[in-house]
């Protein structure tokens, strides 16, 4: 075949089509490698509920119990921690707890739980997933000299009140997510699982 | 006949020659590549970074035969196996983690020879762009070597620096799962963070210094001075200037190499921790996502963008700006409107730029290792501006700073 026969429109024809045909080709193969990474069936049946028996713990007191690998933390707040709440209003970021992401519908409310006194969270800061320790003392801490009680993320200073909703002036962007929960008796709190969702 | 070309060689060396032009590739990169005469001692990190990487890879190698990517086992196939049973498995791990924050010592004063003398102008943009690239594989290999080991910082390291994809909009929360391959770094996240950091990482970081090197070569090194050795020449084509390659400099450079030796083995000997700055003491326990350490810091060569991230009260902007940091390195050579290249022949405006930014980053690296009261918090924010506005105004003060008249050849003081 002679050079000066070379047929450009066939060539650049050929050219594109490879390219389309291949690149079509090189995004179903992408699948299998991105979907690869994502959490695995074992890790998503490990996400399952979880029962937790609160009949131990004590007034002012806190527990944590695993759920999907994280903390989570139940409180069962006095009468006088719940009688402060809504004194921190002017000082909280989302006191309502309007980002409704953060909580389920139940717990949208002054005390962010399904029964005033039992507080149940994430045990995760909003900012970047340490996990925040109770202070329940009020006194006036090297963080805060008006604190009134709540949660101090020792990483990046953030601090939250004793609903888990975030104080003005910290890095975390949300109040501490409630979990979907729901009593299975008086002493038994089901974590993961919302009322009539089950 | 195996080739066009003619070798001058004979023998093996010959033949080899005549299939694979062996012997142009050690002339060009070595033999006879002319380097300016009058380098300084800015100019061993370079070959000091290489060398670190060799040493990471060689004793990565190793580590990686009694390494377990497991939750459940890494950190006593670390702890016990490697650091306690295996024979000479402590100098191997000891040369690692020391390795690393010596490959990052070398990388940062290798950085700043480039502020110093302007390595980067034209016609040296892409070298400098490739080193930043460098710069940004190890901060990932660096990452992802640190998880690694499964002890309490490891853990907790990775849940806030994944956390970082969260404050993403919309795609957040997803991307951070599918990173971990969990709800939460655990078994899944250190298998896939190992095959990175052992093949992915290593094999991009291999490609990117060799196209550094490359590009070097092509355009030649800057030296001390900042002038263009290749403007005067002998009758040969050889820069006046310009010595070879080897043996000078491999020999010059083979001195910085026992130096530096006698340093990093005092510290992989007697201060392989670094008092908690190369290895944490929390690190020393095992991971628990029950609970977080007190005091959560990455190691040290992370600690001043870290420091600029926690410095911002908002988690997005946070992260934009930490970010942004790195990323701003890339648009130096274009920032950059001196007309002369090196410190030496710069004006005042320039030389106070440069040490504010200097001044400021080192102090968002202690800051970032504390944790961090409100007073800091403001220094912090203060240095943040600082560092960011050396690169802002950086094209309006080297265009109207003075300058003084470039010799025509290099100096020499001796």
């Amino acid at each position: 075949m002679a050079a000066e026969s070379v047929n450009h429109g066939r060539r650049r024809f050929l050219t594109a089509s490879t390219v389309v045909v291949g690149g079509v080709g090189g995004i179903f193969v992408a699948v299998p490698f991105l979907s690869a990474w994502k959490p695995n069936a074992k890790a998503v049946a490990a996400g399952a509920p979880v029962t937790a028996d609160i009949s131990r713990l004590a007034v002012g007191q806190q527990m944590t119990v695993a759920w999907r690998g994280r903390p989570i933390f139940i409180v069962r707040r006095s009468p006088e921690m719940l009688a402060a709440l809504p004194s921190e209003d002017s000082r909280l970021r989302d006191p309502q707890s309007s980002v409704e992401d953060q909580q389920p519908s139940f717990a949208q409310n002054g005390y962010r739980s399904l029964r005033p006194e039992l507080l149940v969270l994430v045990g995760s800061c909003t900012h970047l997933g340490c996990s925040p320790k109770l202070h329940t003392e009020v006194k006036p801490e090297p963080w805060d000299s008006k604190w009134k009680g709540g949660y101090y993320c020792p990483c990046h200073n953030s601090r939250f009140d004793l609903a888990g909703r975030v104080y003005e002036g910290s890095p975390a962007p949300t109040n501490l997510v409630v979990p979907p929960y729901r009593f299975e008796s008086d002493t038994k709190v089901i974590i993961g699982e919302s009322e009539g969702a089950a | 006949m195996a080739g066009d070309r003619t070798t001058t060689q004979s023998g093996v060396l010959g033949w080899i020659d005549q299939r694979m032009p062996v012997v142009d590739f050690w002339n060009k990169h070595l033999a006879q590549y002319y380097a300016p005469k009058n380098f300084n001692i800015w100019y061993y990190f370079g070959s000091l970074a290489l060398l670190l990487l060799v040493n990471q890879i060689v004793t990565g190698i190793w580590l990686a035969m009694y390494y377990k990517p497991s939750a459940a086992e890494a950190f006593a196939s670390v702890e016990l196996t490697i650091m306690r049973d295996v024979e000479w498995g402590w100098l191997l791990r000891y040369m690692h983690s020391t390795g690393a924050s010596f490959f990052f010592i070398m990388v940062y004063l290798h950085m700043f020879r480039a502020l110093l003398y302007g390595s980067y102008q034209k016609p040296r943009e892409l070298v400098w762009v490739l080193g930043v690239l460098i710069f940004l594989a190890m901060m990932a290999e660096a990452f992802l070597g640190y998880v690694l080991p499964w002890g309490q910082m490891s853990f907790w390291g990775a849940q806030v620096i994944v956390s970082l994809f969260g404050a993403i909009p919309i795609i957040g929360e997803g991307l951070v799962q599918w990173i971990q391959g969990d709800y939460l770094p655990s078994d899944p996240t250190i298998n896939r963070f190992f095959a990175l950091h052992v093949v992915a990482l290593p094999i991009s970081l291999l490609g990117l210094v060799v196209l550094h090197l490359g590009a070097l070569h092509e355009v030649g090194s800057n030296n001390p001075d900042g002038i263009d050795i290749k403007k005067k020449k002998d009758a040969a084509g050889v820069p006046l200037d310009g010595i070879a390659f080897h043996p000078y400099y491999t020999v010059k450079d083979l001195v910085g190499v026992g130096v530096f030796g006698m340093l990093f083995a005092f510290v992989i000997f007697f201060e392989p921790t670094f008092g908690d700055l190369f290895l944490e003491y929390d690190n020393f326990a095992p991971a628990d996502p029950m609970v977080t350490p007190a005091h959560i810091k990455p190691v040290w060569y992370f600690t001043p963008y870290y420091a600029m991230l926690r410095a911002i009260p908002d988690k997005l902007m946070g992260v934009v700006v930490m970010g942004a940091a790195v990323m701003i390195l890339f648009l130096i050579p274009w920032l950059d409107r001196s007309p002369v290249r090196s410190i030496r022949y710069r004006g005042p405006i320039t030389k106070i730029a440069l040490t504010l930014f200097t001044i400021a980053f080192v102090t968002l690296g202690y800051l970032g290792l504390q944790a961090g009261s409100e007073l800091q918090k403001l220094v912090a924010q203060i240095c943040t501006a600082i560092y960011f506005l050396f690169f802002f105004l950086m094209p309006v003060y080297t265009k109207i700073d003075s300058v003084k008249p470039v010799p025509d050849r290099v100096t020499m003081h001796d």
